[in-house]
């Protein structure tokens, strides 16, 4: 049995909902990634203490008539993409808190 | 146009762009002249400036004109950096230095990063677009170079107001966005008229057979815009700020794409 993994949106971005649709935009990079209403609801829920097949089970398997194992896969795909990009982050231990890439009050 | 302050005499102008009057020092007279004569039409001597800065002309061969532009916010201050200028900016204390060759055109890309970075914190931008006012309405044209940017401006009607042919400056008032003219010039070689009008639309443009106009939202507003506007700084709180005013403004302001025959009918579709 595989280790839960959490997911957490990264505090240095961006990001409005459109629709069923979300606009989430790096602040490092400026790349701009259009999420679907699928992988919109898995980005509304990474709340870095939620397991990430628990978020499938839950909130995408439940509303969407796709299997789990393929879902989690995907899934997997998924945030490993967005963390490449640091709009995402991704940790076998709860995420207390996000931290923000860089920058200061100004 | 001139101070003494202490040992140096050092010359100075105003330039205003967008309503934000710039002071601008430097201690070679004939280069404050050329400045002058390239920001024509947006020299003030009547509004008290928001901030100087000083400007020191590097020896010519000192500085490279190699280097990418980098923007990054450090202890207070922005510091801005290409091969052919240095500039630090202390918003805080409104002043700034800027290092840079005779070269006019230096100064212009700190201009326009110094309002990139002011729009942003106001709802604002500035734009790869060419703008126009007509009939009281500011029309926009947008896209990457070549897309017809220029082409656009060109074809505009005798009795349009050009604002620029390059870099459209976006303001928000209000509940609404105005286009302002700005001295940023591209193809055309000549500055735009410095006015200001509510703005009608923004076209994104593309080249094709015949001329057509199709509404876009959503998404597919957002990025058309946000692919569009000038990002120098790679810094969160600005990106956010710059990331906020596109999708504000794509809920306030038509978005279309026009599919445009470079003929002088293509303004008819417009107004």
């Amino acid at each position: 049995m595989k280790n839960a993994r959490y997911v957490a949106r990264s505090a240095a971005i961006a990001s409005r909902a459109l629709g069923e649709e979300t606009m989430v935009m790096s602040a490092a990079s400026s790349t701009l990634f259009t999420l679907d209403e699928i992988a919109t609801l898995l980005w509304q829920s990474a709340d870095g203490v939620t397991p990430l097949d628990e978020i499938v089970r839950d909130k995408i398997c439940a509303r969407f008539d796709i299997s789990p194992d393929v879902a989690l896969r995907d899934a997997e795909d998924f945030v490993e993409q967005l963390a490449a990009h640091g709009i995402l982050l991704i940790s076998d231990q709860p995420i207390a808190s996000p931290v923000l890439a860089s920058g200061e009050p100004r | 146009m001139t101070a003494s302050p202490g040992r140096a005499r050092v010359s100075d102008v105003v330039v205003e762009i967008g309503g934000l009057p710039i002071q601008l020092r430097c201690g070679d007279p004939a280069f404050v002249q050329q400045i002058g004569e390239r920001y024509a039409g947006y020299v003030t001597s009547s509004s008290k400036p928001s901030f100087h800065f000083d400007i020191e002309l590097a020896p010519r061969g000192a500085l490279s004109g190699d280097e990418d532009v980098r923007v990054t916010w450090d202890s207070g201050r922005w510091l801005m950096q290409r091969g052919d200028f240095r500039a630090e900016w202390y918003p805080a204390a409104a002043h700034g230095t800027i290092h840079q060759t005779i070269n006019p055109f230096s100064l212009d890309s700190v201009l326009r990063i110094v309002h990139t970075l002011l729009l942003a914190g106001k709802g604002g931008f500035l734009l790869h677009a060419s703008s126009a006012i007509r009939n009281g309405r500011a029309f926009l044209f947008s896209g990457v170079s070549g897309a017809g940017k220029t082409t656009m401006a060109r074809l505009a009607p005798p009795d349009a107001a050009l604002l620029t042919d390059e870099i459209s400056y976006v303001t928000r008032q209000g509940s609404g966005y105005f286009a302002v003219g700005t001295p940023f010039y591209g193809e055309l070689a000549r500055a735009g008229e410095n006015l200001r009008a509510p703005i009608e639309a923004l076209y994104l443009l593309a080249k094709g057979p015949e001329n057509k106009i199709e509404p876009l939202a959503g998404a597919e507003a957002v990025r058309g815009l946000l692919g569009n506007i000038l990002f120098f700084a790679r810094d969160p709180e600005f990106v956010r700020m710059v990331f906020d005013a596109a999708m504000d403004f794509t809920g306030r302001v038509p978005v279309r794409r026009l599919t445009f025959v470079p003929t002088a009918s293509v303004w008819e579709l417009l107004v």
